[in-house]
């Protein structure tokens, strides 16, 4: 029988990892992940995992430490946030083109500048291009559920996986959850037998050398095929959670998409309030949906067009900036998705919630108001703009 | 079957590649040239030699290859014409010239 309990977001990503008993952890303390760490090295005082806790001086040692530990041969997590995230960079890099499945829980929030410890997803978006799997949630239980597909897929593609949720809204807000029973997730992850390692010694191994010209490309092109290898990576892991749990989970998740005639499209756990403006404009008979991204990495280009194609006009909701002057992040690879198709619905991007501002049900309203005037007038206006923010020209 | 350093070149497609550039034998940087960027090279004057053998140990590139007791002439492909050896070598076995390529 499946576990009922009520857990904070970060105790239930550090229940997965006690139940998945990992070989090594290697972590520094940082707001709000700081809790994951925390509950963990308890769990390994409490003798309840048998994992080598390796507490470091610094985000960058962290990073260093569960690569080593990787490729040494073991099963190797970490868990940061914001600025944290922030000081990995360099080795975000070394990790994934040296293919090293490493499981690394990411606590969604601001960069600083100015100083701000709430939630948004420029860290992880920041880290987009690094080469990491990114796996976003909505609730305590999707990143839970989230956690314990992480090893699957990473040590099958042989990349390293981000599952990713947001800071204090679900990190730390306490909701009920569905834990699996402890063998079930044991089975599940299965045991970690990687091909080669550095402590196989009938098998001597270099890591990380030197990729000079003639070669550093075709290394970096390897890496790509790995990333879209991945794709269906995700979908039969996610299959064979769905038949161990009932939870169905894919690249992303539509919401009142089937007649739906316009929609919007978001990570984490904002889509929860969506949900709810869309339960209530439906009650009034209007035809809205939404559209939840779970993988941002590898990005699901083509699904994720086709799904948008149900509607005709689409807002893309970005929790983060990109200060390209033309939009958010998700905002630009969704849009661009659409390039291809031939009957695409008008695509407006609104940049939301920037360090820890609130998005209510009110603001989704407005959007789909906005939505269903771009739809009426046939013209999308300006496609970059913001909700939320206080701006003198609205007063 | 794990691929081997020697079948990997600068010919090698991307598929053809290892996975995470993984190297799965050891001292596989003999295969590289390294020599090539030498402006001046020694030149072994064998019959000046006692094979004291006090250049080998002085080389930063372990170029000065010895068998049976007795040192041979330089391994080019990885001598960097430092000339550490020439200098170190009590009986002016050792030439030092430029490399004319």
């Amino acid at each position: 029988m499946a576990v009922k309990d009520r857990l904070s977001g970060n105790e239930a990503v550090a229940v997965a990892m006690k139940q998945i008993n990992p070989d090594v952890m290697g972590a520094f303390p940082i707001t709000p992940s700081t809790e994951i760490p925390q509950y963990f090295s308890g769990y390994i005082a409490n003798g309840e995992v048998d994992t080598e806790f390796i507490a470091v001086e610094s985000e960058h040692s962290a990073m260093s430490t569960v690569m080593g530990a990787s490729a040494a041969g073991a099963r190797a997590v970490t868990a940061t946030s914001s600025a944290g995230l922030a000081f990995m960079w360099e080795l975000l890099y070394v990790a994934a083109s040296s293919r090293l499945p490493i499981t690394m829980a990411v606590v969604n929030r601001a960069l600083t500048g100015p100083i701000n410890i709430n939630n948004d997803h420029s860290d992880s978006m920041g880290a987009r291009d690094s080469g990491w799997l990114q796996i976003y949630a909505e609730t305590n239980q999707e990143v839970y559920d989230n956690m314990i597909q992480a090893m699957p897929i990473s040590e099958a593609c042989r990349l390293p996986i981000m599952i990713c949720q947001d800071g204090f809204i679900t990190s730390h807000g306490v909701s009920n959850i569905e834990l699996i029973e402890d063998e079930k997730v044991k089975e599940f992850v299965g045991e970690y037998e990687p091909e080669n390692y550095l402590l196989k010694h009938e098998n001597p191994l270099a890591v990380g050398p030197y990729g000079i010209s003639p070669y550093y490309m075709e290394i970096k092109r390897k890496q790509a095929q790995a990333m879209k290898d991945s794709m269906p990576v995700i979908m039969d892991t996610a299959k064979r959670f769905e038949e161990m749990t009932g939870r169905k989970y894919g690249f992303f998740e539509e919401y009142m998409m089937d007649d739906a005639e316009v929609a919007l499209v978001c990570i984490g756990s904002s889509a929860g309030t969506g949900k709810e403006a869309v339960d209530r404009l439906r009650a009034e008979g209007k035809k809205v949906g939404l559209i939840k991204l779970r993988v941002f990495r590898p990005f699901p280009r083509i699904p994720l067009a086709e799904a948008m194609c149900k509607v005709k006009a689409v807002a893309i909701m970005d929790k983060a900036e990109s200060f390209s002057n033309s939009g958010g992040p998700l905002f630009n690879e969704a849009r661009n998705s659409l390039y291809d198709l031939e009957n695409k619905p008008y695509a407006v991007n609104y940049i939301y919630g920037l360090g820890g501002r609130d998005i209510t049900v009110e603001d989704f309203y407005d959007i789909y108001q906005d939505l269903f005037v771009i739809y009426d007038n046939d013209d999308p206006g300006d496609v970059y703009r913001y909700i939320g923010v206080r701006d003198s020209r609205f007063r | 079957m794990l691929k081997k350093a020697k079948d990997i070149n600068e010919r090698s497609t991307w598929q053809e590649l290892t996975v995470g550039a993984e190297i799965y034998e050891p001292a596989t940087s003999m295969l590289n040239n390294t020599g090539e960027w030498r402006i001046m090279m020694p030149v072994f004057l064998e019959d000046k030699c006692k094979h004291c053998m006090l250049c080998v140990p002085f080389c930063p590139d372990s170029s000065i290859p010895v068998k049976d007791g007795k040192r041979l002439d330089f391994d080019y492909m990885h001598c960097k014409g430092c000339g550490i050896c020439v200098k170190v070598c009590p009986f002016d076995a050792i030439d030092f010239v430029k490399e004319e390529k």
